[in-house]
């Protein structure tokens, strides 16, 4: 049966897809990246075939119809803004209402024989089964946490295994966010920072060698790759279980070695060490808004214990910089 | 979730045992294996350290017999929740200057196989 109402999208990813994805990771026109919600079909869904419902996000309707290949099902796309599911879930905009809007505007009862909808399970957090069926009659199963797992989910009768129901934080899951994490550290004001760093290598270095004056802004660099490369990279084998200090660690090994490289005189040594590790603490726990398995109770606990020692090591830092100035 | 353990004994995740009846839908929406089922056929809280309070079972349970204080575990959010006295905001909207950081970013979304970052709301396209 042919549905003209109903448009088709493909399950093949054209190359302007790709780059828009690469261009995304790196954070680039995230905020244009929007498809248009509504009711897509994916293959030749018949009335009985599956309904599957996902995010306006580019990329995640990218990737879960690329996931689809070979399986004919129904599209449902809710309008999140552009905001991926477990986000728009959490802000409520992938939510009970948005689920039942979607599904009466595009009609969706005329062109199934039943009245399953299969949502990420991330979703749950917006949305309550319950809710909808008795709001809607829409009975909603949560289905993997991955799209690469809908076909065999779909394959056992919508039953999940334990695999699908857990998330995962693999190094290259982690890896893919290091650009996004790299551009965001010099993004807005933050691009500023290394010419005050410059600036300050001038002043305390007193018209010494070129490499001194470098220093504060290599350390702070130093801090920047190992809060936003070293601390997802690295996540699982870092000692410790707070961002925070995972991130200290890294930047305060990298800055002690880039201060040894440079020659510095052993104040300005301890002073990179202090900026390095402090700068890369910051970029730490903020990588917690990336990682999918830190609490709000966690990071609030760790961030009133960190911030303060971070605010200590960088007027510390400050402190030995001058010092060693003064020393000469 | 494989290795990767958070700071301990602080979530706000609580189950009421006496409410539960054993529907199972707190075990199906759980990312991280929190809950498992006792041999009274009542779901019990066996990794409590692994809640990271998404909410997702809360919200689902239809018989309130679960409740925490839900929220993202997303430094940047708290520290703007803080700086402007609201709750716990993520800034990943970009309208309020905020960077582009990986928050809600780097979620694997519950739809796809890689981790995505989020947009800025707007109106649809």
């Amino acid at each position: 049966m042919n549905m003209p109402d109903v448009p088709q999208v493909s399950s093949e990813l054209a190359w302007r897809d790709r780059l828009a994805r690469w261009t995304l990771r790196c954070g680039i026109r995230r905020n244009r990246a929007l498809v248009k919600s509504g009711l897509y079909r994916v293959g030749e869904p018949a009335p009985e075939s599956p309904v599957i419902v996902t995010a306006n996000y580019r990329m995640t309707f990218d990737l879960v119809r690329r996931d689809l290949a070979g399986i004919d099902a129904w599209l449902l796309v809710l309008d999140t803004r552009g905001v991926n599911v477990w986000c728009a879930a959490g802000k409520g905009t992938f939510g009970d209402r948005e689920v039942m809007l979607r599904a009466a505007v595009t009609g969706l009862e005329r062109h199934v024989s039943h009245r399953v909808l299969v949502l990420p399970q991330l979703s749950a957090t917006g949305v309550s089964a319950a809710k909808v069926r008795a709001t809607s009659g829409w009975r909603v199963v949560f289905g993997p946490v991955r799209s690469g797992d809908i076909a065999a989910f779909l394959a056992a009768n919508m039953k999940a295994t334990p695999q699908m129901r857990a998330i995962t934080f693999t190094l290259a899951e982690r890896i893919v966010l290091v650009p996004v994490e790299l551009v965001g550290a010099f993004a807005g004001w933050r691009a500023l920072i290394p010419f005050g760093l410059l600036a300050l290598g001038a002043l305390v270095s007193l018209g010494d060698s070129g490499a001194t004056i470098a220093q504060p802004l290599v350390a702070y660099l130093a801090g920047v790759a190992g809060g936003a490369a070293l601390v997802p990279t690295l996540l699982p084998w870092l000692p410790g279980h707070a961002l925070s200090l995972k991130g200290a660690e890294a930047g305060a090994v990298l800055g002690l070695f880039a201060g040894l490289a440079l020659g510095a005189p052993p104040l300005s040594i301890g002073a990179g060490t202090l900026l390095s590790g402090a700068v890369a603490s910051y970029l730490g726990v903020n990588f917690t808004g990336a990682t999918p398995y830190t609490s709000p109770s966690g990071v609030e606990k760790e961030l009133r214990v960190a911030l303060p020692l971070m605010g200590a090591a960088i007027v510390l830092a400050g402190v030995l910089w001058v010092v060693q100035a003064f020393l000469g | 979730m494989n290795g990767f353990r958070y700071l301990s004994g602080v979530a706000s995740l609580r189950l009421d045992a006496e409410k539960c009846t054993g529907c199972q839908v707190c075990l199906a929406v759980c990312p991280h294996a929190v809950f498992g089922m006792a041999e009274d056929r009542r779901a019990r809280i066996i990794d409590l350290d692994a809640c990271m309070e998404c909410g997702a079972c809360a919200n689902n349970c239809a018989f309130d017999a679960i409740s925490l204080t839900p929220g993202v575990g997303c430094a940047e959010a708290i520290i703007y929740g803080w700086m402007h006295h609201t709750e716990p905001t993520c800034g990943c909207s970009g309208d309020d200057g905020s960077p582009a950081s990986a928050c809600c970013g780097g979620l694997p979304t519950g739809a796809t196989e890689d981790p995505v970052s989020c947009g800025e709301p707007q109106a649809p396209a």
